[in-house]
């Protein structure tokens, strides 16, 4: 498959489908309806499961009824339709039931506006859902990689038995960069349905697909067994990307456009003399914990940058355990920072780091 | 626990009723003098003589139906409150060859659902929805439903449904039959024999009118909630014939063509 220039919000759809996506599921929500409306001509055409459902409500639920038949399903959002969603999300991952969805974030609280922003952190990587629940949370910075993590997000939620989320945001969803599909993979055989999956009690007993724990005990025991399919996520799956951290003495923290951006202010500030590196978390959840903890006893100081008021902050608060000074620069509302604004906060950082070695 | 008639002279006779086969046989954690029993029972009456056992599959919803998935020996999926008819949307479309069903009760089609069972209705999804009315939130306690009766005392309507605050009750039969995408909707009884077999006769229509692809189905079920209406089981039998039936007119609202029942003399 050649390069071609992509919409963010096509590629993930187009990605899906060759993924293997059996139906989807959304209503309309800017930035993110390009999705919807690729998949309203592609999944008819392909024989595929396509319903523009009355809400977001709705749209999550079916969503969890195809996933109980044991298919590849999914459905896309934005912000506030997430938010909607979160009661079906918990439903599902209490049933321990696969499906991804791709949040493109927007400004918020409320109905905000339509201008990307991260501001779903929280929502999607706390929950969101109610109850001791995780999704697999991706967080792609370019088109190919919300091409790439969409793919990957269909195989860990199947591996895993679990909710996975590519947290995109609006720029990303409306961007046109050059990327590369996947080839296309046929959906799974009708007769290869995973063995816990609603199919009609033939020569079986029933399945009943359900979170309801009446007994505090067994759900109790139940909890302990979804946590240990946690640790195991945890253990396995985390992933990030460097840049330039092996002399830096000021590491950045970004994900996603916002990690995007800062690279340019990291190159500008290297230029400048500035020691400064970059650490990208791809998984949100699980979170790079470890890393980050090792990073803290590597750099001088870290730069966490969100387009947000501060939210993975608390995260790298928490994973940086007090062992070095943790700084934030963030706009919030759908405002994306200018590179030059991020370069100002690395500066400010790199001068407070200058003042404190002469007074030491 | 064994249901089965004991027929006198058994050598020479058969037997005439017996267990249905998608039924579970466990002990139900309804209410005496509930009818949810004998509405399920139907339901799986029916699934037997489709020979649809293996190829069904439920949803059940939250309330007093929230355990059907125990009740029925079929598969079946649980969906939160209102949300059944999306799920069992979601279910059909990746599983055409299936039989789906929900069987929802009235606090969970009419008020929490009533978006989700009105689009599945327009989008004429090819479900059967078994919707059991009986005025009352039944799980919670007998708080008022969207279909309590106007006066009609419940735990939030101590001094009755006063409609002028507290609203009218819906005729949610009526309401979907409206619907184009609608193909079979009935209201039927369950407060004797006569109307027990009318119902499900109702609901073997239902569920061959997915068979067929027809569109979306429902029959809704009057039935009693001795326990909140504060009466003994005979009186709530009495309540739906006398208070119930005349403010939710029985019969077939929509069915396709030539699919009508004959219209009968005598009482509803």
């Amino acid at each position: 498959m050649a390069r071609a220039l992509l919409k963010g919000n096509v590629a993930f759809a187009e990605a899906a489908i060759r993924a293997g996506c059996e139906a989807y599921f959304g209503y309309p929500i800017t930035p993110q309806t390009e999705a919807l409306e690729h998949m309203a001509r592609r999944m008819p055409e392909l024989g595929r499961a396509f319903v523009q459902a009355e809400s977001e409500v709705a749209a999550i639920n079916m969503v969890y009824g195809a996933a109980t038949a044991g298919v590849r399903v999914m459905t896309s959002s934005s912000s506030p339709g997430v938010s909607l969603m979160m009661e079906g999300l918990s439903y599902i991952a209490g049933s321990r039931v696969p499906m991804v969805i791709v949040d493109v974030m927007r400004g918020g609280p409320g109905l905000g506006n339509i201008a990307p922003a991260q501001s779903d952190y929280n929502q999607m990587v706390k929950g969101g859902p109610h109850g001791d629940t995780h999704m697999i949370v991706l967080a792609p910075a370019t088109v190919q990689e919300l091409i790439d993590l969409t793919v990957d997000a269909f195989d860990l939620a199947e591996r895993y038995r679990c909710i996975t989320a590519v947290l995109a945001d609006g720029s990303l969803g409306q961007m046109m960069e050059p990327a590369e599909l996947p080839p296309m993979r046929e959906p799974r055989h009708a007769e290869a349905r995973p063995e816990w999956a609603l199919t009609g009690a033939q020569g079986r007993e029933p399945h009943a697909i359900t979170s309801i724990y009446l007994d505090p005990e067994e759900e109790e025991a139940y909890n302990q067994r979804l946590q240990a399919s946690y640790r195991r996520i945890e253990e396995t799956e985390v992933r990030f990307e460097e840049a330039h951290l092996g002399d830096a003495n000021i590491a950045v923290v970004a994900f996603g456009t916002a990690g995007r951006l800062s690279m340019t202010a990291i190159e500008a500030a290297r230029a400048e003399g500035i020691r400064v590196g970059l650490l990208r978390p791809i998984t949100l959840y699980p979170f790079p914990v470890a890393r980050i903890r090792r990073l803290a006893d590597e750099v001088d100081a870290i730069l966490v940058v969100e387009m947000n008021a501060g939210q993975m902050l608390h995260d790298v608060r928490a994973a940086v355990e007090g062992h070095t000074a943790v700084a934030f620069f963030g706009r919030t509302g759908g405002v994306v920072p200018m590179p030059e604004e991020v370069l100002d906060a690395i500066r400010d950082v790199h001068l407070q780091l200058a003042a404190e070695e002469v007074v030491a | 626990m064994s249901v089965d008639t004991v027929v006198p002279n058994a050598s020479a006779a058969t037997a005439v009723v017996s267990y249905p086969a998608s039924l579970a046989p466990v002990p139900t954690h309804y209410c005496p003098g509930c009818t949810h029993g004998i509405a399920q029972r139907l339901v799986a009456e029916v699934i037997d003589e489709l020979g649809a056992a293996e190829r069904t599959i439920g949803v059940a919803s939250v309330g007093c139906s929230v355990f059907a998935y125990n009740y029925f020996a079929l598969d079946f999926a649980q969906a939160p409150h209102g949300r059944a008819p999306a799920l069992a949307t979601g279910l059909k479309r990746v599983s055409p060859g299936k039989l789906v069903f929900t069987y929802q009760g009235d606090g969970d089609l009419a008020s929490i659902g009533a978006a989700e069972i009105l689009h599945a209705a327009a989008r004429g999804e090819r479900i059967t929805v078994i919707f059991i009315n009986n005025a009352i939130y039944g799980m919670t306690g007998g708080q008022m439903a969207p279909t309590t009766l106007p006066g009609q005392r419940t735990t939030s309507s101590p001094l009755g449904r006063d409609v002028r605050t507290q609203g009218y009750n819906l005729r949610m039969s009526e309401l979907l039959a409206q619907v184009d995408g609608a193909a079979y909707v009935a209201r039927r009884s369950l407060h004797d024999v006569v109307n027990i077999r009318r119902a499900k006769k109702a609901i073997r229509k239902a569920f061959e009118v997915q068979q067929q692809g027809l569109g979306f189905a429902m029959v809704e079920l009057l039935s009693s909630c001795p326990t909140n209406w504060g009466l003994e089981a005979q009186e709530a039998l009495d309540f739906i014939r006398d208070e119930m039936v005349p403010a939710y007119p029985l019969g077939e609202f929509k069915t396709p063509d030539g699919w009508a029942e004959t219209p009968r003399r005598g009482r509803a």
